[in-house]
């Protein structure tokens, strides 16, 4: 039995195990009552599956749960939401082709009889949206409404129900503009003291210094420590964050990278966002021959947005862009290729393979053409090649032929990087190469990088992970909300450096004013 | 000035179907002497119940993001089973039993909501698609009407005064003038609109059709809306069976057959999205009058069945398209209003 009257919710050794990974590992955490209980770390490090265990979206492989001294178990949302919590989700998870008001009141239903009492919904819907500060008409459809305003209607669904005791709040800012934050901490603030228990997930550490009374730091699934904010400073969050002994090989470059040419040179990107504001505004950057640059930034400060200007998927922005000296004009994705651009992307399963081929097939599939022999494949070119590819990366496989699933995680995403280096590239693009496979891949992942950029093969490399962006890049620019803010490179490049650039441009807390 | 202009445009586009309707009759009252006549608006009222009590079924599945191909043989199935019930009655060992009309009715309805729940249980709880699972159930169905009679029709359907199941035929008759129809569309209609606007289910079936990931987090039971949605559309062409072999007196297996195109079409002209998430009974409706009036007028006006089977393609292309060039400037005019908001 667990029974602390300043605990709302109490985790016990939860497991979560998911196909080929475990999310977390015996994690146990403390919901402290009428606080801001914050969720820092990586990417993957667990936080979103430990909120959803709690909100009934998922259930634990192993451990327990308490609330007021006895076991709960949440089979679907309605459990949790019975004993009074709700969730905010990191991806909206609005009616867009549903009015503001029904949106609110769904499965909240307020009813008449048989009929619904569409009154008492707008009238309630008025009310809560006036408290949040956001009068926006309750009959207006979700889908028109700004991402903002959308996460307004988000945290009134919540508050619909006055039996709300925890609130979970999953990157509620990722997409509010500085004013919005100011007014949802406010509400935060409103909310604690009638009783409320929050939950605050956020990568943006300044906000935390902030809102924040207790602060917990997961890494790797794991439960690293946790203590009050006001006992603590930023260095020391990164530091538990990044961990300490996780250190890669720093490596050593032979190319002057000082007399090299430029190969690209963005100048002034801009990408509108739908719905206003910029998903790239005015971003200049450029890239020498044989570099590795880093890009590093938050989730949605632009970073794969920039790759796919760079490879034609988004037509819709501005700027110029100079290829090897002369002014480019960036058209669609095949024509990228032809011009040298190879991109190994950030989502292996969903844009990186074909699942349904095999390993030699996902290899080439970018440079069938280059093995026809006059309307036919040319087969032994092929494999040929692909051979070469499987020795140059050493990839381990034991028959090329066999399902591309067949491969461990790290060798699948050697053949989405064969893909691309079959195209014979100028410049590769790799976003985030390094998620989802174990340390060792990694490192030979990194390896990789190294051996062709020594060879003289220009790289981009998007990262989330301070250490990897650290030991693999010559240059690092930072991107945050769109904006580049930093350009760091030889002794400038610091985790301290990293991260301040990180919230730089997002205009809100005490870096603002 | 500009923005005058598009929310003409979007009036226009919103009303479309409806201004469509109205230059249709227009049109066709001049192309054919005989078409504003009683009895002419009558046979168009009894074959756009015909087509609208499906169209009502079908909207809600539509919604839903799912798809019912089934209804044409049910109808087909269901009238077969009630004009065998009237005529040969039920044979349980050796003893037949012959029901009222009324029970008939009632019976036929229950088996449309049964294949109705099959489609449902297959689509949620075997995961078939709906398109596969329901183009299953319409040649189970057409199966079994043919089986029911080894292909032959039901003929001269009347009942047996000494039996007391006679007055089918009231479903297939004029009730003042008016096709019986045509009232149980009108009360289905009625029905089907309060279920989707006033009722939490319709709110349910919308947002399950919107998205279904947030619907379930939200504590909607989506399979259980997704089921009862099939058995709606089930029930409606239950309906059309019983009405159908009322209006001819006979039962022939292969009715129906293509019907559901019909009932999709005029859904679709209605403004229903095949993605999901967006429709209204009210739009269904005029959507069956279009299909209705375009089929009857051209027939009047001796347009080859050929050329009418081209000219309805054409129609329901365009529908759609206007649909989308509706969406996007609904999507400018919310850009710019938030535009001027700032």
């Amino acid at each position: 039995m667990y029974d602390d009257p300043n605990v709302v919710l109490h985790c016990e050794k939860i497991d979560k195990i998911y196909p080929g990974t475990k999310a977390l590992d015996q994690v146990s955490f403390d919901l402290l009552k009428g606080k801001v209980n914050v969720l820092i770390g990586e990417n993957g490090a667990g936080k979103s599956t430990l909120m959803k265990m709690i909100a009934g979206i998922e259930q634990p492989s192993a451990g327990k749960m308490y609330m007021d001294g006895e076991e709960v178990v949440f089979k679907d949302t309605s459990a949790a939401r019975a004993r009074g919590i709700g969730i905010i989700h990191q991806e909206l998870s609005l009616f867009q082709n549903m009015t503001v008001y029904q949106n609110i009141y769904m499965c909240h239903e307020k009813r008449k009889g048989l009929f619904l009492d569409d009154k008492k919904h707008v009238e309630g819907a008025k009310a809560i949206l006036k408290r949040l500060e956001h009068e926006i008409p309750p009959d207006t459809l979700v889908g028109d409404l700004r991402v903002g305003q959308q996460q307004m209607v988000e945290i009134a669904r919540n508050l619909v129900e006055d039996d709300l005791r925890v609130l979970i709040m999953d990157e509620p800012t990722s997409s509010l503009s500085a004013a919005e934050v100011k007014v949802l901490f406010k509400i935060m603030r409103e909310l604690l003291q009638q009783g409320l228990s929050i939950v605050y997930i956020s990568h943006r550490l300044e906000e935390i210094m902030e809102i924040g009374d207790h602060v917990t730091i997961l890494r790797d699934g794991k439960y690293v420590a946790d203590a009050d904010v006001k006992d603590v400073d930023l260095p020391w969050i990164v530091e538990n964050m990044v961990g300490k002994n996780t250190q890669y090989h720093r490596f050593e470059r032979s190319i002057d990278l000082d007399t090299a040419p430029k190969v690209l040179e963005l100048n002034h990107i801009r990408l509108p966002k739908t719905g206003g504001g910029w998903l790239l505004d005015d971003v200049s950057i450029y890239l020498k021959k044989g570099e590795v640059l880093g890009i590093y930034g938050l989730l949605g400060a632009g970073r794969s947005e920039l790759f796919e200007c760079l490879m034609g998927m988004r037509p819709e922005h501005t700027g110029e862009v100079i290829y090897q000296g002369k002014p480019m004009k960036i058209g669609d994705i095949a024509d990228q290729l032809k011009a040298g651009f190879a991109l190994v992307p950030e989502d292996r399963q969903r844009q990186g393979l074909v699942q349904s081929l095999d390993i030699c097939k996902n290899a080439s599939l970018a440079s069938l053409t280059d093995f026809l022999t006059g309307f036919l494949m040319n087969y032994p070119a092929e494999e040929k090649a692909v051979d070469e590819q499987i020795r140059d990366l050493h990839i381990k496989v034991a028959d090329k032929h066999l399902p591309i699933l067949s491969l461990s995680g790290g060798n699948q995403q050697k053949v989405v990087i064969a893909k691309g280096l079959m195209t014979k590239p100028t410049v590769l693009l790799m976003d985030e190469p390094s998620r989802g496979i174990d340390i060792g891949a990694k490192t030979e992942v990194f390896e990789i990088i190294h051996e062709f950029s020594e060879r003289g093969l220009s790289i981009i490399v998007i990262s989330s992970e301070l250490k990897e962006i650290m030991a693999i890049a010559d240059r690092i620019y930072v991107l945050s909300n769109g904006k580049c803010t930093a350009e760091l490179s030889g002794g400038d490049i610091t985790e301290d450096n990293l991260v301040r650039a990180s919230y730089a441009g997002l205009g809100t807390g005490k870096s603002a004013s | 000035m500009k923005k005058n202009n598009n929310q003409l445009m979007m009036t226009l586009l919103k009303g479309r179907t409806f201004i469509v309707l109205i230059i249709l009759v227009i049109f066709f009252s001049f192309a054919s002497s005989s078409f504003l006549s009683v009895n002419t608006l009558t046979m168009v009222a009894k074959h756009v119940s015909l087509y609208g009590i499906l169209a009502l079924g079908m909207t809600f599945v539509i919604i839903t993001g799912g798809i019912d191909l089934s209804v044409g043989s049910v109808l087909g199935l269901t009238g077969m089973l009630a004009g065998g019930l009237i005529q040969e009655g039920l044979t349980i060992g050796g003893k037949t039993i012959y029901f009222s009309v009324p029970a008939i009715i009632v019976l036929m309805l229950l088996t449309g909501c049964l294949i109705g729940l099959i489609n449902g249980l297959v689509v949620t709880k075997l995961n078939v698609p709906a398109f596969i699972a329901t183009l299953g159930t319409m040649y189970i169905c057409r199966g079994l009407a043919n089986l029911r009679s080894n292909g032959a029709t039901f003929s001269k359907i009347a009942g047996f005064e000494g039996l007391g199941n006679v007055g089918l035929k009231a479903l297939g008759t004029n009730w003042l003038g008016i096709p019986a129809g045509v009232y149980i569309f009108a009360v289905l209609a009625v029905l089907s609109a309060v279920l989707l606007k006033r009722t939490h289910i319709g709110w349910h079936i919308l947002a399950v059709g919107g998205n279904e990931k947030s619907a379930k987090l939200s504590g909607i039971k989506a399979d259980r809306v997704k089921i009862l949605v099939y058995i709606i559309s089930g029930f409606c062409a239950a309906w059309i069976g019983l009405i159908n072999t009322a209006q001819l007196s006979a039962a022939h297996p292969a009715s129906g057959d293509g019907w559901e195109m019909n009932a999709i079409a005029a859904t679709v002209l209605g403004g229903t999205s095949m993605a999901g998430g967006s429709g209204t009974i009210v739009g269904t409706i005029v959507g069956a009058f279009v299909i209705g009036v375009i089929n009857d007028g051209m027939t009047m006006c001796g347009v080859s069945e050929f050329w009418q089977k081209i000219i309805r393609g054409v129609v329901i292309i365009l529908a759609v398209v206007i649909d989308q060039t509706q969406r996007n400037l609904q999507a400018k005019m919310a850009l710019q209003a938030r535009n001027e908001a700032k």
